[in-house]
């Protein structure tokens, strides 16, 4: 915690981290491909795990701590435990019949222009800055609930709503 | 990191393997001695001087056994399921500190570190279920993620009382916090919200609804056997453990013990294991007395009782820190919380008009039970 480290290549040496880079990225991408093209829904949700965690350590890389814990709680706990749920409670014998769909080639252009998007974000965001440093807990805690109390509320207040809407739309198919 | 750190690493690793294992065997023996104490019997007593060879008995059985693969499970999800339980489990213990300094890596956020892998095990638990392709097994593990879920909010909050009280998410820190006063004194509370937590989490009596024998079966587990069967009861295990130690360092005062130095490693380990059995002989006690809860009880006792005090602690806690309070007034508050739920609830299951069952007998004339 609050070190700071030297990162990627070293006039073209593979370093430590580039190497453990290398590894967590294969497994994300791995487990990407694996959700596009497994046949099984549930299958695919196991292995969007694999791909989150491997996000997470991506972020535990960039010594963001915090935000890798975040990721392995949030995501690999809560969100693809909700999705199993979903899908084991659904007839996912419906969904075979939706692999294949006319919205095919629209999915693929969209994604196609979001990874363009990001791919020019991330070489106009290159500064050149290659140092790593690591925020204190206690740093980011008070910047969360003095500098960004607002925008932190907000969110709260989002999920809140989120969390009444699905309540009430769940309730609204029960009593008709 | 060189690859002599690779090593130590990999060494200390294997070291922790070791002593969960030992203490896993302990922990077997130790709850069929002491069960069967409760229930006046003498418990294993065959196996070595006084059974004491019975877990090691126990552990060569469980590997030679054949290790039995349905046909219709989903192969990869049903052998690799018992790994995803294991090892959040085990990877939680690389930051719970035995004494000062006595711990794999202090983590800064360590608290935080053990609450986000505990959560992962869940998966585990609905894909072992769901790769059993066996109807118990996914009621099983729909239980388990339903429980787990729930429960691992009271456990949250109670963790959060106790981080604002030491300032620190660091282990070590939060014990230095208590060298004048262990946490149960100022969170019984909190203390009560952790351990209910903590059981449900580990699916123990009063809250084993997700392996309940005579509802579905053992869960989960129901089509595992031999070694991999012995992953999910070796995580079991470990997990109870961990949750014995968690409730030390967090409500006891892990290594510190009046009059005792706190910065010998020997003494420190020492009164930390203690502390600990202490801890896991409470729970063991606990499931020699309690018969377990009904699911819609245990669910109701987690969302309108535990959630809520966990809340009530948590504001409770963050107002007396603000305004200053003695902290023996907190721990007052925190007790009479405590109390006064435990007295609601014994008078609402005095008074709270008896559900009527209706037995249903079986009658020829009519096409099964589903006709009414």
């Amino acid at each position: 915690m609050g070190s700071t480290q030297e990162s990627g290549t070293e006039g073209g040496v593979l370093t430590e981290s580039l190497v453990v880079f290398l590894i967590i990225s294969v497994v994300c991408v791995a487990g990407g491909l694996g959700v596009v093209f497994s046949r099984n829904v549930i299958h695919a949700t196991f292995l969007l795990l694999v791909s989150l965690m491997g996000v997470a350590g991506i972020f535990l890389l960039l010594l963001a701590e915090f935000l890798a814990l975040v990721q392995v709680l949030i995501y690999g706990g809560a969100i693809t435990i909700v999705v199993l749920f979903v899908i084991m409670l659904t007839k996912s014998d419906e969904f075979e019949s939706l692999v294949d769909n006319s919205q095919k080639p629209l999915a693929f252009l969209i994604s196609i222009g979001l990874f363009v998007v990001m791919t020019v974000a991330a070489i106009a965001a290159d500064n050149g800055n290659t140092v790593r440093a690591s925020l204190k807990f206690s740093d980011l805690g008070h910047s969360l609930f003095t500098d960004w109390a607002i925008p932190f509320e907000v969110a709260s207040l989002v999920l809140l709503v989120a969390l009444i809407g699905a309540i009430v739309i769940s309730k609204q198919g029960e009593e008709e | 990191m060189s690859l002599l750190d690779l090593l130590k690493t990999i060494s200390a690793i294997m070291g922790m393997l070791t002593v969960l294992s030992v203490i896993v065997l302990s922990l077997t023996l130790l709850e069929r001695k002491f069960i069967g104490r409760i229930q006046m019997r003498k418990g294993p007593n065959r196996v070595g001087p006084f059974g004491l060879l019975q877990p090691v008995a126990d552990a060569i059985k469980l590997v030679a056994k054949e290790d039995i693969l349905p046909t219709w499970v989903d192969k990869v999800i049903y052998w690799v399921s018992p790994l995803v339980v294991f090892i959040p489990t085990f990877m939680i213990w690389v930051t719970i500190p035995v004494a000062r300094d006595v711990v794999i890596r202090n983590l800064d956020m360590g608290l935080f570190y053990i609450i986000a892998f505990s959560v992962l095990s869940i998966v585990g638990l609905i894909s072992a279920g769901w790769a059993s392709a066996n109807k118990y097994a996914i009621i099983g593990g729909f239980r388990a993620a339903a429980q787990l879920i729930s429960y691992e909010i009271p456990i949250i909050l109670s963790v959060l009382a106790i981080a604002m009280l030491a300032g620190s998410l660091n282990l070590e820190r939060i014990v230095d916090a208590q060298a004048t006063k262990p946490y149960i004194f100022l969170q019984p509370l909190g203390a009560f919200l952790f351990l209910c937590g903590g059981l449900a989490e580990l699916g123990r009596t009063p809250f084993d609804i997700h392996p309940a024998e005579s509802e579905v079966v053992g869960g989960p587990f129901v089509e595992y056997s031999g070694a991999h069967w012995s992953v999910f009861f070796l995580a079991e295990y470990i997990n109870t453990f961990a949750i014995a130690a968690l409730t030390t360092l967090l409500f006891l005062g892990g290594w510190l013990f009046p009059g005792l130095p706190g910065n010998v490693t020997a003494s420190g380990v020492l009164v930390f294991l203690t502390k600990t059995y202490l801890v896991v002989l409470v729970i063991f006690w606990f499931r020699g007395t309690y018969p377990r809860l009904r699911i819609d009880q245990l669910m109701s006792l987690g969302w309108k009782v535990l959630v809520p005090l966990g809340f009530i602690n948590v504001v409770v806690t963050a107002v007396a820190l603000k305004t200053e309070l003695p902290e023996i007034i907190l721990g007052l508050i925190s007790f009479v919380i405590l109390a006064s739920t435990f007295w609601i609830i014994s008078v609402r299951m005095r008074t709270a008009p008896k559900p009527e069952y209706t037995v249903r007998l079986y009658d020829p004339s009519l096409e099964g039970l589903n006709a009414r």
